[in-house]
């Protein structure tokens, strides 16, 4: 490799889209070169609206990203349009390690627009929803200087929360006729959301998706409320800061809703700044990516300093049941 | 080292409908545990090289039965290149003429496959293609 490991992101971040293409398949690929892109990039990201839409499959998570795209790229009026990145992952095969990355089929509204720029991620065996480099590959589109950045996960099921620790504002897509009123009280993905979505809102049976939605919202806002009401408001308390998530109904194959929705997300960027929110998440990530990379990086240290044989042995025993799992462990530790 | 995963865009330029076999074909690169971006129906040129670009690409593969090949290829040779990649593999899929298909390949066209090709002889191909060059 010739030219400098930051070659790229200085064409990138001076408008070259050819660069900043082939510097977030470095990042995607955890290169030396996308590495110290990252490095050199980080003081510059930090500014753009992370918006994360997730959601079963089949809910229409594309559709909505493509509407949103559209709302901030021509938002009427006075406004200035603001330009927009999209991540948008799909699975990756467990068996063929391939993927087919079919997103962009809903997103072909966007098409032509330079304020737009669309990148497709497969998740490549990362289990939260997110492939383990989205959080690189936003940070690039951030650093370059788009405004908004939606990102849009894997169908999602119950536990793929990951993006609520990535995005600022995490929109969560039901689509009627997926489940009763238990699917909405289990924790998990509905948990994180910012903003719910009902979209699909034209199909039969989306008064009972509403109501049990509501009903679920309701006891989370009566929970928080007798929360404040006995205790004094405490400012370090984030549940005490009230926002309360929406819940909204969109067609977006129409456009349907989605107005509002997109006024609901500004709302909500204008929560997390007023009430300090943004600088508490952006701090919990960071910290959180800081754990992750430590961990990882001490596993690696110590499996390297390991010798193979004692390894071997160790194992043999811990499946014989002479030693427990974790003495096991201890024994390794204590060689290294 | 792991080997680095050939990222290839499946599109279908031009107004017919068919789009079994570019499914087809998408289907056979992902078991082949190649990353496959498709985008569907009726894209323009234009719109296809800029999806070749932002999603950084090693090959495009272009499905054509309307018969407009000798029109929407050349095109997308230029845009490609146009773009800073022509390195990017662009190989064409449909019923095209013998006559036609020689020079599309002196265009710089890898290969065109035609009816019944199949996916082994593609899919071997392609990794020839990106992975050949790579390692060279």
């Amino acid at each position: 490799m010739s030219r400098s490991r930051t070659g790229l992101a200085e064409e990138a971040m001076a408008g070259s889209r050819l660069s900043l293409a082939r510097l977030l398949t470095q990042v995607e690929n955890d290169t030396p070169e996308g590495r110290s892109a990252l490095d050199w990039l980080f003081p510059h990201a930090g500014r753009a609206h992370l918006i994360g839409v997730t959601g079963s499959p089949g809910t229409g998570k594309s559709s909505l990203v493509n509407r949103i795209a559209q709302a901030y790229r021509n938002p009427g009026g006075e406004l200035t349009p603001r330009t927009v990145g999209v991540v948008a992952i799909d699975p990756t095969s467990p068996f063929s390690g391939g993927a087919l990355l079919g997103d962009r089929v809903r997103m072909r509204d966007l098409a032509g627009d330079p304020g737009v720029f669309i990148r497709s991620m497969a998740s490549r065996g990362a289990l939260g929803g997110l492939a383990r480099q989205t959080a690189g590959a936003v940070q690039v589109l951030d650093a370059v200087g788009f405004d908004v950045i939606l990102i849009e996960t894997v169908g999602a099921g119950q536990s793929e929360v990951d993006i609520a620790r990535l995005a600022h504002t995490t929109l969560v897509v039901e689509a009627p006729g997926l489940g009763d009123e238990i699917q909405a009280i289990k924790a998990g993905i509905l948990e994180i959301a910012d903003i719910l979505v009902i979209n699909k809102a034209d199909h039969p049976g989306v008064a009972n998706t509403e109501r049990a939605l509501r009903s679920m919202l309701e006891m989370g806002y009566s929970r928080r409320r007798s929360r404040r009401s006995k205790e004094q408001p405490d400012l370090e308390d984030p549940i005490s800061a009230e926002w309360l998530p929406p819940l909204l109904k969109t067609v977006a194959t129409e456009g349907t809703g989605t107005g509002e929705l997109v006024q609901a997300i500004d709302r909500h960027l204008v929560y997390l700044k007023s009430h300090g929110e943004l600088q508490r998440r952006q701090y919990e990530r960071l910290l959180n990516e800081l754990d992750v990379l430590v961990q990882s990086t001490l596993v690696s240290r110590w499996h390297s300093g390991l010798q193979e044989e004692l390894y071997d042995e160790v194992v043999a025993q811990m499946c014989d049941r002479k030693i427990s799992p974790y003495q096991a462990m201890e024994e390794l530790i204590k060689a290294t | 080292m792991t080997e680095r995963k050939i990222r290839v865009l499946i599109a279908k330029p031009g107004l017919d409908g068919h789009d079994r076999g570019a499914k087809v074909v998408a289907r056979a690169l992902r078991d082949a545990g190649m990353e496959v971006i498709y985008t569907g129906l009726r894209q323009t040129p234009e719109m296809i090289a800029e999806t070749a670009l932002q999603e950084d690409v090693d090959v495009v593969g272009v499905s054509i039965l309307s018969g407009a090949h000798m029109a929407l290829v050349p095109r997308m040779v230029e845009l490609l290149s146009a773009n800073g990649q022509e390195n990017v593999k662009l190989f064409v899929g449909g019923i095209i003429p013998e006559a036609d298909i020689i020079e599309l390949l002196k265009l710089g066209v890898l290969a065109v496959y035609g009816p019944g090709t199949s996916s082994r002889k593609y899919i071997q191909e392609i990794q020839q293609a990106v992975w050949g060059e790579t390692a060279a």
